[in-house]
């Protein structure tokens, strides 16, 4: 790790851990099950956190292509990838817990209403992401290209969620909740999403130096070369 | 603001000549996009009945697919004679060289939704002459052409240069399919313009929207 934040990473590592244990006690332990959908509706406390941070992650891939198209500084283009990387895990694991929990609670695995479908489109334009960057012929043109992904990809994902709602107000939508969120359902919920975000920006801050680091060897590589 | 009129006129004309001297895209689209009606009919069971419901769908499969095929062409062409470099060559906005192939690639796209959609409309036996249907086709073929050109620049950089477009184009223009064959249903039906309204904004506003997007983003593809 970079030497002078150590002391940040090392604490970020130290909360991360602690409010995951915390999120694991009070999902398997602490909450009460649901009087309606029973047990499985256990996974809505990891359902829902992960969402949260794939679309976070997505957005911060955003943000960070747009700087980097910019400023072409190559940190950017690291916190942008690896965001996506991260993002593309989180999603996958969104769409597996969605259907996990689907099947008991509504019969169905799937169905294509707005969330779940704009969750699928989202996913696709992220492989789409990490693929151009490495079928592209030179990392800069990947990093390049992938920016530009990274931005049109993200402008979709809100016309992608409008159009869908528009679709499927016409037929029936399955309810996704019913019922509110007692208080200590509410309290594992939000530490649930704070574990989860902690986890996000630890991987990300990690992932985003070893590429940085990847990036400088690379470069070091070449003058060496010549 | 006439120069860039005419710079895009020049680059489209280039296009349209190549295109028009050997015919090998549209007329291998032609026969693709025939050749995925057709098949459809036959995974749909070729029923009789109930059809009102899949021919639309199978309209929009058959003109996003083939739609694909032809964007791949656009800057396959470039890079595959090495004129790539020689259109970057010249002195005009990169934003300019984007204008001109999309173009290039809606007229394209145009010409193969003419040819297609009376088959279509005469194999499902649906009437022929459609104004609504024209508009839906239009605006839904802006928005490909605006996504596919942009997209295409970017998959002949890569070393998966056929597959990546598909890739690439088909999630992002999820809205235009949705929003097309969800028009074209009350169309086919016989229904009114008020039926079809909000989905013409939707296409509408995907199209403005990526139109200037990929306008802006575009200078960033064509680099070196």
């Amino acid at each position: 790790m970079n030497g002078k934040h150590s002391l940040r990473n090392n604490i970020l590592l130290g909360l991360g851990f602690a409010l995951m244990v915390a999120a694991l006690y009070m999902v398997f332990i602490y909450v009460p099950t649901d009087k309606y959908t029973g047990i499985v509706q256990r996974i809505f406390y990891f359902h829902v956190p992960v969402a949260w941070v794939s679309f976070l992650a997505f957005f911060i891939t955003f943000v960070f292509s747009i700087l980097y198209l910019w400023k072409r500084e190559v940190k950017w283009d690291a916190i942008a990838c690896t965001s996506a990387e991260i993002g593309v895990v989180f999603t996958t694991l969104v769409l597996i817990t969605g259907p996990i929990w689907a099947k008991p609670v509504w019969g169905v695995w799937w169905t294509w209403d707005a969330r779940l479908t704009t969750s699928l489109v989202l996913w696709l334009i992220y492989v789409a992401y990490l693929l151009v960057r490495n079928f592209a012929t030179e990392p800069a043109r990947g990093a390049r290209f992938s920016a530009v992904i990274g931005i049109v990809g993200f402008i979709d994902v809100p016309i992608v969620f409008l159009t869908v709602n528009l679709w499927r107000t016409q037929h029936p939508t399955a309810i996704i909740f019913e019922g509110g969120l007692t208080t200590p359902m509410l309290i594992t919920l939000l530490v649930c999403i704070a574990a989860f975000t902690v986890l996000y920006v630890l991987l990300t801050i990690q992932g985003a130096n070893l590429k940085s680091m990847e990036t400088d060897v690379n470069r070091l590589r070449n003058t060496q070369a010549e | 603001m006439n120069k860039l009129f005419i710079r895009i006129l020049v680059i489209f004309w280039k296009d349209m000549l190549t295109e028009l001297r050997t015919k090998e895209v549209i007329t291998s689209v032609l026969v693709f996009a025939l050749l995925v009606l057709v098949i459809f009919n036959f995974a749909f069971g070729m029923r009789a009945d109930g059809m009102e419901f899949v021919a639309p769908g199978i309209l929009w499969v058959a003109l996003t697919f083939g739609g694909v095929l032809g964007f791949n062409r656009i800057f396959a062409v470039e890079k595959e004679n090495s004129r790539l470099e020689g259109l970057m060559l010249c002195p005009v906005d990169r934003a300019v060289i984007y204008w001109g192939k999309l173009a290039g690639g809606f007229t394209f796209m145009l010409a193969v939704a003419i040819v297609i959609t009376p088959i279509f409309l005469a194999l499902f036996n649906l009437p022929l002459f459609l104004p609504k249907l024209a508009l839906i086709i239009v605006l839904a073929i802006i928005g490909f052409a605006a996504v596919g050109t942009l997209f295409s620049a970017v998959a002949v950089n890569t070393r998966a240069r056929d597959i990546m477009l598909p890739i690439l184009f088909l999630p992002v223009v999820v809205p235009v399919v949705i929003a097309a064959v969800k028009a074209t249903v009350p169309v086919l039906a016989g229904k009114s313009w008020g039926d079809i309204l909000t989905w013409l904004q939707i296409m509408i506003a995907f199209d403005i929207i990526y139109l200037v997007v990929a306008t802006l983003v575009f200078e960033f593809v064509l680099e070196e």
